[in-house]
């Protein structure tokens, strides 16, 4: 049977179309874009149309505020890092609980290394204050950084309304929106936002490219110092190939807008509430309202993730947990952990992330094999009996070592 | 993404004594909802004979977690308490053809629900010492509680320090920044990795004139006395060690099973040098066997 990828959160398959634009530049358009040689000048020419690309999917005023690099992690290290350089004496950045790792460890660092990093809590729905937060902006925060959306739930931030209020206290806005850039619109030259962190392969582009956009007049210290490349912001030779990939991948992204708003929302709603209406003691995570129109984070009360991916990935269904289970560290997602989503719910969370590639028979045949995978684990849970959970499972199983 | 044996995955799939037991008389709930893996296990034990005549489980958590209580029911099925309990949690992973180190807990948890089922079915109380902290090493499967105490117990000032006694950071080396942060905790600081005053420099027995000289027959003999010492070390890491010529100041030895080719090698063959010169009072040097044939 043919596989079925949901997993696209994690990251996308390259769109035919992309491959096929890169591949000539991995032959005879090998040269090096700083050449003087028509070897040079060729690729100098392709790279310039694949930047307009990507202006034009993020909405930038200006072609030169576009600044490839290498990924989402280079992007926002480069912003949190650029920022307190600059501005040797703001020692304070403002983050949220949820953010990925790209920026939470690296503000653990800098936390280590004196800086004060104040983590936005989140509500059950796994929505920010607004009035915490504008409590915390004063002339010491350095920066704002800021998912656009959540990689786990698919919770949308109010980026452009805190990039404001950012802006009104004189403070630098950064956001991740590795996640939200090909499925949401965005028009980063009527907000606020100074920075943006975007990685080429969470929208059909290869790994290896990531962009960070960086408004005209933001005061910027480079990550990597070196040859004149991004205008100096970027040292290091161009991935040409893997650039005009990502300018192809922006393209069809704008294109597919709108399918991604109507038709993959569709198909994520379809599975969600066919999954819902054949298990029971399952909930959907994050904020349902505000959300990414690909992404269903469904949490399956008394299992644990990983039992159901192994048993869903020998269908043939990719799809991923929430629980770190898998990656080797045995506490439960801290997103889920930080929405207050109880253990034994946390542990059992799986995320499915679809695409434009998936199809309406891709999402019944999931909705079909779920329920006895659930009803296989449950089985097996000691807090399981039957067809419910014990009574009051808490008391009932109470292992030691908590 | 999952470094599962065929047999932990043959368990998963087709778990074997699954579901509540009827008639059980030792039962243990064991485990931690936090870290995602709790296991109960029953048994029925016959009064008499006090022969496990069934076990079943029932388990929340990963495949692994799952695989490792099926496992331990049937390990221990047919076998009397006392037998039992001399099942160990690397009996449980040996059985399940290894459990990658992130998962070793999991046999852990199989080992410590037949102390609390059994102690159960004795009318005793189980109590666990069990402590468990974030995966440091994952060459050697070393938390951060274990390198924390024995830091404290040693006074450990070094990563170099922390390997020689814990193994961690003795594989591929990607955690030492880790290491170095448990010893900044432990200590307060971090000191330079130069070499601590070594009081064993000072006690070296070669440095002893009254040591009377070994005939090259007792020197042979201390070296095997010293060897066989410390093979039953290897031996429970499943490793071995063996003589095979001693020319001079060179001592040339095999190592084997899980010893060979591990990445400790290195560390291994200094730490039997070290005893072999404690041993003989003398400066030699420990080479594998492959070095002889360089020779």
């Amino acid at each position: 049977m043919k596989p079925i990828y949901m997993d696209n959160n994690a990251t996308t398959a390259c769109d035919p179309a992309v491959v096929e634009a890169m591949l000539p530049f991995f032959t005879e358009q090998f040269g090096n874009a700083s050449s003087i040689h028509s070897f040079g000048a060729q690729v100098g020419k392709a790279l310039k149309e694949a930047r307009i690309k990507v202006q034009n999917l993020l909405g930038a005023a200006h072609d030169s505020e576009i600044v490839f690099n290498s990924c989402g992690t280079e992007s926002d290290s480069t912003a949190i890092l650029s920022a307190i350089r600059a501005q040797p004496e703001r020692r304070t950045i403002i983050t949220t609980v949820v953010e990925h790792p790209a920026i939470l460890t690296l503000c653990d660092q800098l936390e280590k290394e004196g800086y004060v990093v104040h983590k936005l809590k989140v509500s059950k729905k796994g929505r920010v204050d607004l009035d915490e937060y504008k409590s915390l902006l004063n002339d010491r925060v350095a920066i704002v950084s800021i998912m656009w959306a959540n990689n786990e739930t698919g919770t949308i931030f109010p980026v452009e309304e805190m990039a404001e209020m950012a802006h009104e206290k004189g403070i630098m806005f950064h956001t991740d929106a590795v996640q939200a850039v090909g499925k949401l619109a965005i028009d980063l030259k009527t907000t606020k936002i100074d920075m943006l962190s975007l990685s080429g392969h969470k929208l059909h582009a290869p790994k290896g490219i990531g962009v960070l956009y960086l408004r005209r007049n933001t005061r910027f210290r480079p990550l990597l110092r070196g040859g004149h490349q991004e205008r100096g912001r970027r040292a290091g030779t161009e991935n040409s190939a893997a650039i005009v990939g990502l300018g192809v991948a922006c393209d069809l992204a704008q294109q597919h807008m709108e399918a991604e708003n109507t038709t993959v929302k569709r198909l994520r709603d379809r599975l969600e509430r066919g999954i819902l209406a054949k298990v029971k003691n399952a909930f959907v995570n994050g904020d349902t309202l505000y959300r990414l129109p690909n992404t269903a984070s469904i949490a399956f009360e008394y299992v644990e993730g990983e039992g159901i991916l192994l048993l869903l990935n020998r269908q043939g269904i990719a799809a991923s947990s929430g629980s770190a289970c898998t990656s080797g560290s045995l506490e439960p997602s801290h997103v889920m952990r930080a929405m207050g989503i109880p253990y034994t719910a946390a542990h059992g969370t799986i995320r499915f992330s679809l695409s434009r590639y998936n199809t309406a028979e891709e999402v019944d045949r999931v909705i079909a094999a779920v329920p006895p995978i659930i009803a296989q684990l449950r089985k097996l849970s000691p807090y399981w009996s039957g067809e419910g959970p014990v009574a009051n499972p808490d008391q009932a199983f109470k292992p030691e070592y908590a | 993404m999952w470094d599962y044996s065929e047999k932990v995955r043959e368990h998963f799939f087709n778990p074997r004594n699954s579901g509540p037991l009827d008639n059980a008389n030792g039962t243990g709930d064991v485990g931690s909802i936090k870290c995602g893996d709790a296991l109960r296990l029953m048994l029925k034990v016959n009064p008499e004979s006090e022969i496990i005549e069934d076990a079943h489980f029932q388990t929340f958590g990963c495949g692994s977690a799952i695989a490792s209580s099926s496992a331990l029911t049937e390990i221990i099925k047919g076998k009397t308490v006392d037998e039992a309990l001399k099942v160990s949690n690397q009996d449980i992973a040996d059985y399940l053809d290894g459990l990658p180190p992130e998962k070793m807990h999991c046999s852990v948890m199989g080992r410590e629900a037949l102390q609390a089922a059994v102690a159960n079915y004795r009318g005793e109380v189980w109590s666990d010492d069990h402590e468990e902290g974030d995966l440091v090493c994952k060459c050697f499967a070393i938390d951060a509680v274990m390198i924390e105490d024995t830091v404290r117990a040693n006074g450990l000032r070094t990563r170099e320090e922390v390997t020689n006694f814990t193994k961690a950071g003795g594989g591929c080396s990607a955690c030492h920044e880790k290491i170095e942060d448990v010893l900044i905790a432990v200590n307060g600081r971090l000191y330079n990795s130069e070499p601590t005053p070594k009081k064993a420099a000072a006690a070296m027995p070669s440095e002893s004139p009254v040591k009377p000289k070994l005939t090259n027959y007792q020197r042979i003999r201390k070296i095997e006395d010293t060897l066989e010492a410390i093979r039953p070390m290897l031996q429970r890491d499943h490793g071995d060690v063996t003589l095979v010529e001693v020319e001079g100041k060179k001592i040339y030895v095999a190592l084997s099973g899980a010893c060979q080719g591990c990445q400790m090698e290195s560390a291994t063959l200094g730490g039997i040098q070290h005893k072999l010169v404690e041993a003989l009072g003398e400066l030699v040097q420990v080479l594998p066997v492959g070095a002889l044939a360089n020779h």
